[in-house]
């Protein structure tokens, strides 16, 4: 038995009709029209631009970096990690150091910011008044003043609160001493048989990690607990001393050497002895590690707000003592609120790392978009090039962040 | 003696004890909130916590102590306040502290730049129209949807008249304003009068399916016949001449920059989103490549791009100006970010929101413009506030182009050698990173404050 219904059925079209009501066909011609614009605008952009070189005189491509470069540039990682030397080096050379120096700051500014971060997001939920206060003052002054600023007021507060570059201060005495000229510490140099002492290192770190699962898998079949870290302090620090004292301690460290006496234009730090950092690192370094920490409070303070009392009451019940619930039940169950946010921070440092080229630390925007493309001023492969390398760095700590989430995800049934 | 009752039997009640000073009025209060974490030396690990704790609390007091009593020192106590004689830097350097004399005297660049003294009403004019606006649709006033509507259209093309001017009384000829309208104004007029006959199926089903389109273009078209005729009209009635975008500069800069960018981005940010989230592949695609590339790299290098890659990509002869190249910069960033924002508020959509609204036959922009964006954006309201705080303190970045905005206006005055002291270049930070705060602070509360409202309504 069938029924059937009597709708209002829309008449049946044909022909151009029937194309221009069918969702398909506007959707292709939509997309058609879009296409069509890009193009246009691709081919015009194109155009345009070599018209404009032609105009100028100027070719597209990319053969000046094979060109020396001869500016001066601040003695800083990048410098070293290349060996910089002003007129023989290639502006190829430049890319590389400018990039390296973008990436020692990121790096070493998302370590120190992820540990800044965690201390104040968890001080602000504190029961303590003061600590509390503490935390809130902070996260709401650094994140509501902008990072240039901030930038700025680092760089002339170190210069201010540093002897001038004819004397020296310390902070710890007989290892790091400063002016305002830098921060110079001892700077360790390797002779032959060196390679034995870091293989060695590299053994011992494995060794620990397999020690360790050893140790677990005891434990979850017999019980048996072992004294997991005590084992891996041993390993790491015994292997590799004793290939260090066997091959002849293969290691001298040099210091930095500080002229008090003589002409007055010669005194202070002698240049290239021991090693250095930069003032202006510095002054990027605390800004953007300040700064950054500020928001990665705000993201650690939701995450463990995120995870329900219930949670804790549980693991109470079961008799945790409170530093194993925060590690095995709070932390793991927060994380996961708080990975995809601290992903954008780690991000957002890198890339405000840009903002070195206001006061002239020599990274991918300061000394690649800025100096370099004054001295040959090709803009569209320097400018490509810049996006290029931030894009990748981006995909990169992108793809390595949503390995670490998925590795700590919850796994649903 | 033997036979009395020796058990006890409490026959009034026992007066009621107050409660343990640990626990009311301010010791308890202090006990409860300051002490009580650092008191616990039951167990090896509590002591070890409290000990913790005692250093934390006892860290962040005498460094807060350190802080404000610094900066009291620094503003107050051991600042110069006044110049009656206009010594300027020798007034200033007798004294350790801030140097507001300074302040006062660079107080009109940090506001206006070097903007006209005379001319100075205009900015004022737009910025009141802009704080007025803002304050009606931040607090519940009537009609908001109106006064966003025009805020959104209306007060851009006031304030850019009021700011920039038109080139137009320079010699009283009014024939090559309309010499640019008649064009469009035909192409609008052939335009609309098809739209009219084509939207009631008149013309047959195919000319009633183009009617949108019809209308699209007869819109574009009025715009660009009407905006210089409204610019010139209201230019003439207001008398103002040109004042090139290189004479502004301060605060005024700065709102200009991230006003451009928060309004260009909550559209753009839609249509993004949108297209992210559509089916059409080179919809899709498109949006998304866009998003993610913006997203994946700093301000500056969009700022780089807009100010010295784009004019390789103009018609040879086309040149604009930086400002407003720096704008378009801006622009796209922020709506980059936006359209993340808004896709947050479309994927937390219910489907039923959707399919209720394809049930009543709407089409897919009626059902975008009348159920689903007007909850999406309702719930995403304290990202929206977040991405213009991020926009408005990333506005600094425009200094590094040589663009004068508040911060680099400050920075500039530094180098004026009448006020070189010690302590200048902290006073201007200081009065900065206070307006900014402000501005930020203010946005971050109104953002809390919504998210509160729209929590309440959930639960």
């Amino acid at each position: 038995m069938t029924t059937t219904n009597e709708v209002d059925q829309e008449p049946e079209r044909t022909g151009l009709a029937a194309l221009v009501y069918d969702s398909k066909a506007r959707s292709l011609f939509f997309q058609g029209v879009l296409a069509i614009i890009i193009l246009a605008m691709i081919y015009l952009a194109v155009q345009n631009a070599a018209q404009n070189l032609a105009d100028q005189g100027k070719e597209f491509g990319f053969d000046f970096f094979d060109r020396p470069s001869d500016v001066q540039i601040l003695t800083t990682f990048g410098t070293w990690l290349i060996g910089y030397v002003p007129g023989e080096s290639t502006i190829f050379d430049v890319l590389k150091l400018s990039v390296a120096n973008t990436l020692i700051l990121a790096v070493v500014g998302i370590f120190f910011a992820t540990i800044l971060g965690f201390l104040m997001g968890i001080m602000r939920l504190s029961n303590n008044f003061v600590i509390k206060g503490f935390a809130t003052i902070y996260i709401e002054v650094m994140r509501n003043i902008p990072l240039l600023l901030q930038i700025f007021f680092w760089n002339a507060a170190l210069r201010l609160i540093a002897p001038g570059p004819r004397d020296s201060g310390t902070f710890v005495p007989g290892l790091l001493q400063y002016n305002t000229k830098g921060i110079y510490g001892p700077f360790p140099i390797t002779h032959d048989g060196f390679y034995l002492t870091v293989i060695a290192v590299i053994i011992a770190i494995g060794a620990t990690i397999a020690y360790g699962k050893y140790a677990k898998k005891l434990q979850e079949s017999t019980g048996k607990q072992s004294p997991v870290f005590l084992v891996s302090i041993g390993i790491l620090v015994g292997l590799p001393a004793v290939v260090f004292l066997i091959t002849g301690r293969p290691l001298t460290i040099e210091w930095p050497n500080f002229v008090s006496e003589g002409p007055m234009l010669r005194r202070g730090f002698e240049r290239g002895i021991g090693s250095y950092i930069a003032p202006e690192f510095m002054a990027l370094f605390l800004a953007l590690t300040t700064y950054t920490a500020a928001f990665i409070g705000e993201i650690v303070r939701a995450g463990i707000q995120a995870v329900p009392r219930g949670q804790s009451e549980a693991s109470e019940a079961l008799g945790l003592p409170g530093g194993l619930t925060m590690r095995k039940v709070i932390l793991p169950q927060a994380f996961r609120v708080i990975i995809p946010p601290l992903t954008s921070q780690y991000l957002n440092l890198t890339k405000n790392s840009s903002l070195a080229a206001a006061i002239g630390y020599p990274e991918l925007v300061a000394v690649f978009a800025g100096t370099i493309l004054n001295q040959v001023g090709r803009a569209i492969e320097i400018v490509a090039v810049v996006i290029i390398v931030y894009l990748t760095i981006s995909l990169l700590t992108s793809m390595f962040m949503n390995w670490f989430n998925n590795r700590v995800k919850l796994v649903e049934r | 003696m033997t036979d009395k009752n020796i058990a006890y039997l409490r026959t009034t009640e026992a007066p009621t004890l107050p409660p343990p000073s640990t626990e009311v009025g301010l010791r308890g209060w202090l006990w409860k909130n300051i002490f009580a974490s650092m008191a616990d030396y039951s167990s090896t690990g509590k002591a070890i916590n409290s000990i913790l704790m005692t250093i934390l609390t006892v860290g962040s007091a005498l460094f807060l102590y350190w802080l404000i009593a610094g900066i009291l020192d620094f503003s107050i106590f051991s600042a110069t306040f006044s110049d009656p004689e206009g010594q300027k830097r020798e007034a200033c350097v007798v004294n350790a502290g801030a140097c507001w004399p300074y302040v006062q005297a660079k107080w009109y660049q940090f506001m206006y730049g070097f903007y006209p003294k005379e001319e100075v009403w205009r900015v004022n004019v737009s910025m009141f129209l802009l704080a007025v606006g803002t304050a009606w649709l931040v607090f519940p006033m009537p009609r908001r949807g109106l006064v966003a509507g025009l805020m959104l259209t209306a007060f851009p093309i006031i304030s850019f008249v009021l700011l920039n001017g038109m080139p137009v009384e320079d010699d009283g000829d009014l024939s090559h304003i309309f010499a640019g309208v008649w064009f469009p104004l035909i192409i609008a007029g052939v335009t609309g009068a098809g739209w009219w006959l084509a939207k009631d199926g008149r013309l047959g089903e195919v000319a009633a399916a183009m009617a949108p389109i019809l209308l699209m273009v007869t819109a574009l078209f009025g715009l660009f016949a009407f905006l210089p005729l409204i610019t010139a009209g209201l230019d003439i009635a207001l008398g103002t001449t040109v004042v090139e975008t290189n004479q502004w500069g301060g605060l005024t800069i700065t709102l200009v920059v991230a006003i451009a960018g928060i309004v260009a981005s909550l559209p753009l940010g839609m249509l993004l989103a949108l297209g992210r989230q559509s089916d059409a592949p080179i919809i899709k695609y498109t949006s998304v490549i866009f998003i993610e590339v913006v997203r994946g790299i700093p301000l500056i290098s969009v700022l780089f791009f807009a100010s010295a890659m784009l004019p390789y990509f103009l018609a040879p002869g086309v040149d604009f100006n930086k400002l407003l190249r720096a704008m378009i910069g801006v622009m796209l960033f922020s709506s980059a970010y936006m359209a993340e924002v808004i896709r947050g508020g479309l994927q937390a959509m219910p489907k039923g929101q959707y399919e209720g609204g394809m049930s009543l036959g709407l089409s897919f922009w009626q059902q975008m413009r009348l159920i689903i964006m007007p909850q999406a954006l309702t719930t995403v309201i304290p990202g929206i506030v977040n991405t213009f705080i991020g926009l408005f303190k990333d506005t600094t970045l425009v200094l590094i182009i040589s663009i004068f905005d508040l911060l680099g206006m400050m920075n500039a005055t530094l180098t004026d050698p009448t006020w070189a002291t010690p302590t200048t270049a902290y006073t201007g930070y200081l009065v900065i990173a206070f307006i900014y705060f402000v501005f930020c602070f203010g946005m971050s509360r109104y953002s809390v404050y919504m998210e509160n409202k729209l929590n309440r309504g959930h639960r």
